[in-house]
Parts: structure tokens; C-alpha cells; sequence
């Protein structure tokens, strides 16, 4: 395989990325295995696979996974509900099953004509044992349907891109038929590149000033939630949208609530932070 | 290729298997790789499944790969030379074998030497400085200890990011923070059908329904609710001090912890007597028979403590520090009673689990299966607690 082939992924005009990330995303393509993607919330995991079903103009296909969520809905629900009704006012043919299965998302991505993107959001939300029964569908790409005598298998072989809170542990099996990388927290130099993506009008001084309380805001640890990228974003949102000057930053933080989210947070700023500065 | 690293990969205690190992041939199959950066990012990605190993990698790579990047003015001598990487290149075993021989500075030496017989660019061949190759200097060559010269301008070398070992903090065997803490405590669930009957149990109703002749016949079932109820009992004040954020810690994840029937949390000074306190000034005091008394068998019971203490603490009849608690009945006793009522107990040890040979923690490593307080000893720890007897 040629280099040019390789290098298929380098972020996209919204989307920052750093050199090991942009590698396991293009292994992860190249071996055609899914990538798993954990760290901190809010450093993008999400839009990761936003970005490069954009960078490489593919559809993209989320799968949110939520704690009720079963593997088997991923491949397809037989809606069995809905033929016993029709077999009770009878105006449609309930011996053709076929109309009554409904592809779920892996499905969907499956028979797609062309290569997409597949998002599975959260994978570690729903039950322990979730990921192991998505196994041999997500290695062979491929799956049964008994009802209808059916095995639907993936036309390309979906981009699969995986995110884990590390709510749960996730199974062994199933770690090992992944590329993983861990996004870590940005370095102020990367954050201000992100920070440009989107406000490339925003001035020199506001956004070094806002980085550096920023910054001094993660460092304390007391805090149960530490301000992280997304609210960062929605924080210098705000600062523009108020046309605070950038002197007033770090001496009256303004709009400390869109970045403390916790209550408990915000009294113990506002207990050791705002009082000592008057 | 590289099997020895597989190897000290696995001494590193990161778990490798066979499967990702033959990944990793895959995608170096496919010459994914052009320097020793790349595989250490691709190599890693395939190879490490959890940030907590990623220092344990960092060493190990450190390990495999001892090469040392070059001081920068004979960098810059060469930098024109080296523009773009070459495909990676790498050499049989015999060739490997000759050059591991040579350390740092004689490398350093017969580089000068080279740099001073060499007048123009060069690439592959085994002796010239340049790109590919099989000298121990240049570019994308392979060579066991050989130095790398620029590359990428302003790329770091893998063994120098191996060795800033940023990842040091992700480590499972160090200690931990509340939210890990939490995720460790949300695998303490039992999970049983109670309450209402809000749940439509479709098996059932298909069934009823079919018994009905088709009329729908709907059947309702109970939806799971985790059962565990926890008691905690820490160790606060005197040789608990340094510890006391980290028990904090452990505590407001429990706390906050929503899944669970019932939290309880109670607090004692060096070994519980007669009585344990709702608060850690110890002024609010409830009786341990009491609590016998009123919390069933099946509370899972997690006991927080550095179990060092005077001998006569844990033996004796009025043994207690304080001299006005006055217990007629041995701290050891109390421990035993207790750890006799609950079905499920476990003790978190915030010391390292190397000066566990103290006499006391050793009596009370009997009564109570003893773990240290990490993110690997609570997870055995909580794992010992949900366990079926």
C-alpha cells in the first residue's frame, strides 16, 4: 500500500488535531479495525468522527448508546408489535417478515453503498456486557437474521469510531480487535489553535488572557469538575458576546457559570477566588 | 521483528496478546511506518488499550529502544541532507548484531569522522551518512543504537517523549481520583427486580397473548434495581492525616454515588469500641451494637484504616486511645464481631501494602480481607464484595 493511501486523515478546517491521533486514526482505516477513543470529557471525542467523516466526505452514522441500550438493536429489531397488530386489522401481508425488520445502525452502515463513517457514542453507557455481544459483528462485519434466512454483510467496511467515558471497564476480548487513543487534555498551545478554529476574529490579548485564567482554573484540584474545552468555548463565546475588555478577565472572571457546572464548584470559587481580589 | 519488544512489553506488565501483536505486523506489513515516532504512536494505538499503561510502554520502550538523538550542531550539518523520510528499512539479525556493539560515543566519534569524509548528499548504502540505509547515522535507517539526525524539524524522538513519561499519573497502581473512584464503586451492584410493575415484559406478553388468541393481552414486570447497601467505616485523625484528601475522595465518590439502596458511612479513631461517630470530630456518637442491631448482614461493608496501632489498642480491655472510652471488651473483638455479622467485608489500607507487616495489621489482615487503597486494590476489593457465598 502506498504512503498517499495512508495518510487519509489530517483533521478538518473546524477540527484540530495532533500528529498520534491523526496516525490511529489512519491505522484504524487502514486495518479497517474499529477505533476506540477514550479521555476527559469534553476534548472532543464526539466530534472526532464528525471530523472525519467532513475530512474525507463520507456519510456519517451515530449510534447514541444509552444504559437500556442492547447490542442487538444496533443490527436489527423484528417488530414483532407491530405485525401482531397488523395480523389483528389484517390490511397487510404478515407472511413477508421482511417489512417488519428494521436495520439498526451497524445495519444501516452495513449496506450502505459507500464507505461511511460510524460513530458508536459512549459504548461504555449501556450494560458490561454490550461490547462483547457486538464482537464477531464488528470483526466479520457481518450478521445473521433468522427470521428472514438473511446474513447481512458490509459492503465497505464501515470507519468505525468508538467513545468511552471509561464509565465501565470494557471487556478484554473486545479491546483487543481495537486501535485506542487516549485524547489528553490540550496544551495551551493547541488550545489556542482550537480557540482560533472557532473565533479566528478574536483578539490577540482577550484570548491569551482568557487561556491564562483558564488554565489557572484547571490547575486548582478541589474542583469536582474542572472546565474543560466545550465550556471553554462557550466561556470566550460569551466574553466576545459581552464585550468585556481583556484587562477585566482574570480579575472578575465574568460568567464564571459557564464554567463551573457544579454548585459546589462555584461557592468554592466564589469563597476563594472572588473575595480575596476586593 | 521486534519480538524481544513484545517481550519486555509483557515483563512492563502491559497486557499484550498474540492477536494485537500480529496486528502491529500487519500494519508494519503495510509500511504504515517511516521513523521511530511513527512507531511509537502506531505501536502504541495497537499494542496499549488503556491510558493507565501507557507509562508502563513509555518505559518499556525506553527499554528497547536505547537511541539518543544527536546534539544539535552536528544536527544542523546534516539537516540539508535529510529532507523527506525514505520508506523505513530494516536489517536481518546478523546486521543488527554488528552494529549493537557501538555505544553513544563512539557513534558520536565515527559520525564526526564521517561528517569530515563525506561532501554530499547520500542515500541508502551502509556507510554514508544520509536517508534509509543501514549506517548507524541519518535518517530513517534502521540501526539498533544508531542516532537519528532532524527528521520532522520540531518533532520530539520517541524515546525522548518515551522518557518525559507524561502518562505517569494515568497509572492503575498509583493512587486515585474521585471519579475513578466512582467508576470502581459502580461495579458494587446487584441488580434485582423491585417495585412497581412498570416494565412491559414483551416474552410474556406474546405468550399471553397467543394464549388469548391473539387478543393483546399485555404483562407487566418489575424493572432492575441495583440492591447493594454500603457501610462505610474510616479511620480518621492521628497516623490517618496524610491520607485524609484520599479518603475524602473515596468518600464524596460513595456519596455521590446514586446507585445504591442504601449508603451509611461512620467514623472511629484507630479501632472501633463501644461506639462510632457520625462525624469526624467524633462528638456525635452512636452505639456499635446499635448499628449491629438495626443494619441487616447483606450491607456491604468497606472499612478504611492504616490498622496501626499500639498492640494493647486491639487486645486489651481499656485499650483505647482515648482514655475515657473506658471498653470493657477488646478493639479486636469489636473487629471480630462485626466482621462476623456482615457477610461482605473488605478493608482498604491506604499504606503501602510493603509495611503491612505491622503486628496489628497483620491481626487485623485476618479478620478482614485487606487490600491497599489504589485503583487496582479497590477494584479487587469491590469485586471480593460482590461476590456470592
Amino acid at each position: 500500500m502506498k504512503k498517499d493511501n495512508f495518510a487519509q486523515f489530517s483533521g478538518s478546517e473546524d477540527y484540530v488535531t495532533s500528529e498520534p491521533l491523526e496516525n490511529a486514526v489512519n491505522v484504524s482505516i487502514a486495518l479497517g479495525r474499529p477505533l476506540l477513543i477514550r479521555g476527559e470529557a469534553g476534548t472532543g471525542k464526539t466530534l472526532l468522527a464528525h471530523s472525519i467523516a467532513r475530512g474525507l466526505a463520507k456519510k456519517l452514522i451515530t449510534w447514541n448508546v444509552k444504559s437500556t441500550t442492547k447490542a442487538q438493536e444496533g443490527l436489527y429489531v423484528y417488530d414483532t408489535v407491530q405485525r401482531l397488530n397488523d395480523s389483528r386489522f389484517g390490511d397487510k401481508d404478515i407472511g413477508d417478515i421482511k417489512q417488519y425488520i428494521k436495520l439498526g445502525k451497524l445495519g444501516q452502515a452495513f449496506i450502505a453503498p459507500e464507505r461511511v463513517v460510524l460513530l458508536i457514542d459512549e459504548v461504555d453507557k449501556a450494560d458490561i456486557e454490550f461490547p462483547n455481544d457486538l464482537l464477531n459483528e464488528l470483526d466479520e462485519m457481518s450478521f445473521y437474521i433468522p427470521e428472514t434466512n438473511e446474513t447481512i454483510s458490509a459492503i465497505h467496511r464501515p470507519i468505525t469510531v468508538i467513545t468511552s467515558n471509561a464509565e465501565k471497564e470494557l471487556p478484554d476480548a473486545f479491546l483487543r480487535r481495537c486501535i485506542f487513543h487516549y485524547i489528553e487534555f490540550p496544551t495551551p498551545e493547541l488550545m489556542e489553535e482550537i480557540v482560533r478554529v472557532h473565533f479566528p476574529d478574536i483578539k490577540g490579548n482577550l484570548l491569551s488572557e482568557a487561556l491564562k485564567t483558564f488554565y489557572s482554573l484547571r490547575k486548582v484540584d478541589d474542583f469536582r469538575k474542572k472546565p474543560s474545552t466545550s465550556e471553554l468555548i462557550d466561556w470566550i463565546r460569551a466574553l466576545i458576546a459581552g464585550g468585556i475588555p481583556h484587562e477585566d478577565i482574570a480579575k472578575q472572571v465574568p460568567f464564571i457559570g459557564t464554567l463551573l457546572k457544579k454548585e459546589s464548584d462555584y461557592d468554592f470559587f466564589v469563597r476563594n477566588f472572588a473575595t480575596r481580589r476586593y | 521483528m521486534f519480538t524481544d519488544f513484545f517481550y519486555i512489553l509483557r515483563q512492563n506488565k502491559v497486557p499484550v496478546s498474540l492477536v494485537e501483536w500480529m496486528t502491529l505486523m500487519e500494519a508494519l506489513a503495510k509500511g504504515h511506518i517511516n521513523n521511530l515516532d511513527d512507531f511509537y504512536f502506531l505501536a502504541r494505538a495497537i499494542l496499549v488499550k488503556s491510558e493507565s499503561y501507557y507509562d508502563q510502554y513509555d518505559i518499556a520502550f525506553q527499554q528497547y529502544f536505547q537511541g539518543v538523538e544527536a546534539p544539535e550542531e552536528i544536527a544542523e550539518q546534516v539537516l540539508d541532507w535529510l529532507k523527506d523520510p525514505l520508506n523505513r528499512l530494516f536489517l536481518s539479525e546478523e546486521e543488527q548484531a554488528r552494529f549493537e556493539s557501538m555505544d553513544f560515543d563512539e557513534l558520536i566519534k565515527e559520525l564526526e569522522k564521517r561528517l569530515k569524509e563525506q561532501t554530499e548528499q547520500h542515500d541508502g548504502g551502509g556507510h554514508w551518512i544520509g536517508r534509509g540505509g543501514t549506517s548507524p547515522f541519518g535518517h530513517s535507517g534502521y540501526h539498533p543504537q544508531g542516532i537519528r539526525i532532524g527528521g520532522r524539524p520540531g518533532g520530539r524522538h520517541a524515546v525522548q517523549i518515551a522518557q518525559e513519561r507524561r502518562f505517569k499519573n494515568y497509572r492503575s497502581d498509583l493512587t486515585l481520583d474521585v471519579r475513578q473512584i466512582g467508576v470502581a464503586l459502580t461495579k458494587l451492584r446487584q441488580l434485582r427486580r423491585t417495585g412497581l410493575e412498570d416494565e412491559l415484559d414483551l416474552e410474556g406478553t406474546i405468550k399471553a397473548t397467543a394464549k388469548n388468541a391473539g387478543d393483546l393481552d399485555f404483562i407487566w414486570q418489575r424493572s432492575r434495581k441495583n440492591t447493594v447497601k454500603l457501610l462505610l467505616l474510616m479511620d480518621v485523625g492521628g497516623s490517618m492525616e496524610p491520607y485524609a484528601k484520599l479518603c475524602s475522595r473515596l468518600f464524596s465518590a460513595a456519596h455521590s454515588s446514586t446507585h445504591f439502596k442504601d449508603f451509611q458511612y461512620y467514623y472511629f479513631h484507630n479501632c472501633i469500641y463501644d461506639y462510632l461517630y457520625k462525624d469526624v470530630e467524633r462528638e456525635d456518637a452512636v452505639s456499635t451494637v446499635h448499628l449491629l442491631h438495626t443494619l441487616e448482614p447483606d450491607y456491604k461493608l468497606l472499612l478504611v484504616g492504616d490498622a496501626r496501632m499500639g498492640p494493647w489498642e486491639l487486645t486489651e480491655r481499656y485499650g483505647a486511645i482515648n482514655y475515657y472510652e473506658r471498653n470493657e471488651i477488646p478493639g479486636i473483638l469489636w473487629l471480630k464481631r462485626i466482621a462476623d455479622h456482615f457477610s461482605h467485608c473488605v478493608w482498604l489500607n491506604p499504606d503501602d501494602p510493603r509495611f503491612w507487616v505491622h503486628a496489628t495489621v497483620r491481626m487485623i489482615g485476618k479478620l478482614f480481607p485487606m487490600y491497599p487503597l489504589t485503583l487496582g486494590g479497590l477494584e479487587e476489593a469491590v469485586g471480593k464484595l460482590v461476590v456470592k457465598k
